[in-house]
């Protein structure tokens, strides 16, 4: 086993460093100072130009978004779900933390215990969407169907940290009941025609 | 056995003859697979998959010797075919659970699998009921079990309690076609595994061992697993610290596996310990005994400065021997600078006794270590409760009388079901308290060199003897002819004739004979009769090589002197060697390093002990201090080696190196200290970045460094006192900790769970109208303390055991520096 990492005792530098930005202005002088130079340079106007001369084309491609939205694929990578089993409305997840260790932003992570049956039971789940990159690796590795993504891209927040929990993640039980759980198509699931690819083990019984 | 040169795969490999083929290669890093096997332990013979040609023959790597020029190839179209369905094999019916297995990522079966390409099943078999079981501290599922008997051989052959054993399975019987279809090793591996599963000896569902785990962690597959660990992190995820334990000293290496603690909370946390078994055995203590950590502690200002104060004004510093060498250097120095006192007597204690044993040995330290005594046939013990004591001398012992074919004496008063447990060939003696001088005596009797030993102590050895006629029975064979009558069929004409037939036969005879023997009357002081001499002489046949190992019972004995020096004669005059084992987890270090004094002064400073400004690793002191689980530093273990260790949980708040900053010393940090470590008491001036701490393929301990034994002028004097015919009667008690506990650190941890109390026999409670639960009240003249009474079904014999791990119990203050005291015992 290499002690490298256990020798090197200096906790204090991590690599970073200071970046060289001019600070900004503290005093009225300068303040004012700054203004005027944004104000007369024109900047504003050019934005102002742009968006007059469209407006004046009258000839709009954009979608009009929040009020419109495009149809999103069944194989579109937003916002991970959790899925429940159709036969028993239990949750998929069975806590092996594979989706844990493959996540390359790191952004996983679950609490799992013993619970009263023996069984691997899920404590807690979050995903840290600040940090996801949404590529899929959790929902292609997952080897019960359980994380897949979603369609819900819109995730808006006040902070870089954000969290979604597995009670948010999970399909609603009311959902369940009505049978409108969608199964996700993207890489991860089941391929048509997966029968006939796998092979056979013999059976005593 | 000599050094030879074997081929393998091509590779000229330097072994010793009789060597395994499979460790021979393994230490030249040569792969060969292999389940079953364990360093240490006798080949099981249950996976096969081991399999290599030798010679031109297949024969099991694990089991088969090599000889010189032995021609190796370790795969052959037929091996690989064997490999294969072997693994095949082993995957029929294995649950396809992966995902919630805790082995899964260091699983062997998993590994294997993939190394010999199973990518499809051709078996298969009717499944029978393997639901799994909870034996308490582990749990096992025998629908992941692969029958190895890893577990099996451990526990037996390692840690010597056997507490596993297979058991039937109740399957069908293989398919017969199979037989016919299947290569040879695999057939005969499958109709193993299928006839068996694993169960415990006690015929129960409970599990009555001393607990170590090492079954757990033995186990190639997810069947068995520390129900405190079951389900809570997977192997990828945690990060390992290489470290020593720090419980006893053993010194045993570990490494703590760490991950954060939850989604909330991203301090890191211990969430099991790991050994690595094919070269060290941990203990219960070791294993599940990590989280004594002084948690939440920041730095409390106002603590400090009054801890500076008293620094100032004491003139004593009291401790412990649970600190690291460094600590106890820093001690030293400060002693040194401030005239302080260092009072810690349990090392003062074993520092006289390798101070008076020098004076005899001519040098410093012991010649032997546990290592030592693992390959070692004739192993004594004397004056120590080896499996509280340090587990590692047990295992030692164990492992040398299972595996080695040796043999041993356990003298100690208090009777040990786990020590006579481990088979015919150890002789316990039960003598006396106080008596370990005439089993010191007895042993230079029986295998001291009488012609180099002075001539008084022959002369006294030799007044001990006498002739004596006895009347033996013998039993003679005796060869007799008599005449018996059969009926035969005469041939000739078909009828039915009696004959007589003249038959030999062997007939036992007794006959009396008169002897003269030799009479010991040693062996009569200690107890012991003819039998004793008779087990001896049979238990003595082809033992080459010979360990003693001695205990804390004699460095806390009245005549601890004489003792030291019985032992160095000892050494020096028989085949012994010796090893003491430290009474603490580094009172070798301390021994070694500080200079102690007897007596407090008036004002003291103490660490992890009583005093009037108390610092504490335990959290309950006036000022806290990091616990050995959270510092860096080294430990002196029992094999005289300097063990670094490394800090697994952060620490927020001051250590004795603040102090001693605060104080006038200059270096940074703690360990800035190993390099300055005394050269003259057998240190080596190495910075403790440079320590390693690991083990080699073959077994090479890559740890620390091994300290010099320094010669030290022998006084010429090599006369010993006679030995008191004092000794303890009546209603004793002594100083032990139960299995798994050593001290209030151990007691602090959440997984060891042992009451506190005063530890009765079995065989005591039901000889005396005390029962379990019972608050009684035990007084010696020291002092007097009141407890619960707990039955501990470790121990045997009359002798009550009173444990130092609970401090509010303060049973040390009940004895006289002995571990054995006369007590009165009230109920109430």
């Amino acid at each position: 086993m290499k002690m490298e990492q256990f020798n090197d005792r200096n906790v204090a530098d991590n690599g970073y460093f200071l970046v060289d930005i001019e600070d900004y202005p503290t005093d009225g002088w300068g303040k004012f100072k700054r203004v005027v130079k944004r104000t007369f340079r024109a900047e504003l106007f050019v934005g102002l130009w742009v968006v007059l001369r469209e407006m004046i084309k009258f000839d709009i491609h954009t979608v009009q978004y929040p009020e419109e939205k495009l149809p999103i694929g069944p194989r579109y990578r937003a916002v991970h779900e959790m899925k429940r089993l159709w036969e028993s409305d239990a949750e998929r997840c069975i806590g092996c933390g594979l989706c844990e260790k493959i996540c390359i932003s790191d952004c996983i992570r679950m609490d799992t215990k013993i619970d009263e049956n023996s069984r691997k039971e899920v404590t807690e789940y979050t995903i840290n969407l600040g940090r996801c990159i949404f590529c899929g690796y959790c929902a292609e590795v997952c080897p019960e169907l359980a994380i897949t993504h979603g369609g819900e891209y819109e995730q808006a927040s006040e902070q870089r940290e954000h969290f979604v929990d597995y009670a948010y993640m999970l399909t609603p039980l009311d959902k369940m009941k009505a049978g409108t759980q969608m199964e996700f198509e993207g890489f991860g699931a089941i391929t048509p025609h997966e029968d006939e690819r796998v092979k056979k083990t013999p059976l005593a019984y | 056995m000599s050094e030879i040169t074997i081929n393998i795969d091509g590779k000229d490999v330097q072994t010793k003859e009789g060597e395994y083929l499979l460790n021979a290669a393994r230490a030249n890093d040569i792969f060969i697979p292999a389940i079953c096997y364990l360093t240490r332990c006798s080949p099981t013979l249950a996976c096969r998959i081991c399999l290599v040609e030798a010679n031109g023959k297949q024969v099991y790597a694990c089991n088969a010797k090599a000889k010189e020029g032995m021609q190796v190839v370790t795969s052959t179209e037929s091996i690989e075919k064997e490999r294969r369905i072997i693994m095949e094999v082993y995957d029929v019916n294995h649950p396809l659970q992966c995902g919630v297995c805790d082995q899964s990522g260091e699983c062997e079966l998993q590994n294997y699998t993939l190394e010999m390409g199973v990518d499809s099943q051709h078996y298969s078999i009717k499944d029978v009921d393997r639901s799994s079981h909870d034996w308490g501290h582990l749990h096992y599922d025998p629908g992941l079990c692969i029958v190895c008997e890893r577990c099996v051989t451990a526990c037996k052959d390692m840690i010597g309690d056997n507490s596993l054993k297979t058991i039937p399975r109740g399957s069908d019987p293989i398919n017969a076609d199979y037989k016919e279809n299947m290569p040879k090793d695999a057939y005969a591996m499958w109709n193993k595994l299928n006839k068996s599963v694993i169960g415990l000896t006690n015929g129960t569902d409970v599990l009555d061992c001393t607990s170590c785990g090492e079954c757990a962690a033995v186990c190639p597959v997810g069947a068995l697993v520390d129900t405190q660990f079951m389900y809570k992190a997977n192997a990828w995820e945690l990060k390992q610290v290489p470290a020593t334990c720090g419980h006893c000293s053993a010194g045993c290496q570990i490494t703590y596996d760490l991950k954060h603690t939850s989604i909330d909370n991203p301090e890191d946390k211990i969430y099991r310990v790991m050994n690595e078994w094919n070269y060290v055995s941990l203990c219960g203590a070791g294993r599940y005994g990590f989280d004594y950590q002084n948690a939440g502690v920041t730095k409390d200002e106002t603590a400090f400065a009054n801890a500076i104060e008293a620094f100032k004004k004491a003139d004593t510093i009291a401790f412990t021997s649970t600190i690291t060498n460094e600590e106890a250097y820093l001690l030293q120095k400060m002693k040194e600078k401030f005239g302080y006192r260092l009072v810690n007597n349990e090392a003062k204690a074993f520092q006289d006794f390798l101070n008076n044993y020098a004076q005899i040995s001519g040098h410093k330290l012991y010649k032997g270590d546990l290592e030592k005594v693992h390959t070692t046939n004739f192993i004594v013990s004397v004056g120590s409760a080896l499996k509280t004591d340090n587990p590692n001398a047990r295992y030692a012992l164990n492992n040398s009388l299972t595996v080695k074919k040796g043999a041993g004496i356990y003298f100690h008063p208090v009777k040990d079901p786990i020590i006579e447990g481990i088979g015919k060939s150890i002789m316990t003696v039960a003598h006396a308290p106080l008596q370990e001088e005439v089993a010191l005596y007895l042993l230079l009797d029986l295998f001291g060199d009488k012609s180099k030993l002075p001539s008084d102590i022959v002369a006294y050895l030799a007044s001990f003897h006498s002739q004596k006629t006895v009347t033996v029975e013998e039993v003679v064979k005796e060869k007799v002819v008599e005449l018996v009558k059969e009926t035969k069929v005469n041939e000739e004409t078909g009828i039915e004739e009696e004959i007589e037939v003249e038959k030999t036969k062997m007939v036992s005879k007794k006959v009396s004979k008169e002897v003269e023997v030799d009479e010991n009357r040693l062996l009569e002081i200690l107890g012991l009769d003819d039998t004793f001499m008779q087990a001896l002489e049979k238990n003595l046949k082809k033992k080459e090589t010979f360990a003693l190992m001695v205990g804390p019972d004699l460095y806390m004995h009245p005549n601890a002197k004489n003792l030291a020096r019985l032992v160095a004669l000892l050494e020096k005059y028989s085949a012994f060697e010796v090893t003491m084992i430290p009474t603490l987890t580094n009172s070798l270090g301390v021994a070694l390093i500080c200079d102690l004094d007897d007596e407090k002064g008036s004002y003291t400073v103490s660490y992890n002990t009583e005093g009037d400004f108390v610092l504490s690793g335990l959290g309950d002191g006036d000022l806290d201090m990091p616990a050995i689980n959270q510092q860096e530093g080294t430990l002196t273990s029992v094999n005289k080696r300097v063990n670094p260790t490394n800090a697994a949980i952060g620490y927020g708040g001051y250590e004795l190196n603040d102090i001693a900053k605060a104080l006038g010393f200059e270096a940074e940090n703690i360990i800035d200290y190993t390099v300055k470590l005394p050269v003259a008491a057998g240190f080596k001036t190495e910075e403790f970045d440079n320590l390693p701490n690991h083990y080699e393929n073959d077994g090479t301990e890559v740890r620390g460094y091994v300290l010099e034994n320094v010669a030290v002028t022998p006084s010429g004097d090599e006369s010993v006192d006679r030995f008191s015919e004092d000794k303890l009667e009546g209603c004793i008690i002594y100083l032990a900790n139960p299995v798994r506990q050593f001290t209030e650190f151990t007691y602090k941890t959440t997984n060891l769970d042992e009451v506190s109390g005063i530890y009765m026999s079995e065989e005591y409670l039901s000889k005396t109208d005390y029962n379990e639960g019972d608050t009684v009240t035990v007084k010696t003249k020291k002092g007097e303390l009141t407890a619960k009474v707990v039955c501990d079904n470790k121990i045997a014999g009359d002798i009550v055991v009173l444990p130092t791990f609970d401090k509010k119990l303060n049973s040390e203050a009940l004895f006289d520096g002995y571990r054995f005291s006369t007590a009165s015992i009230q109920k109430g």
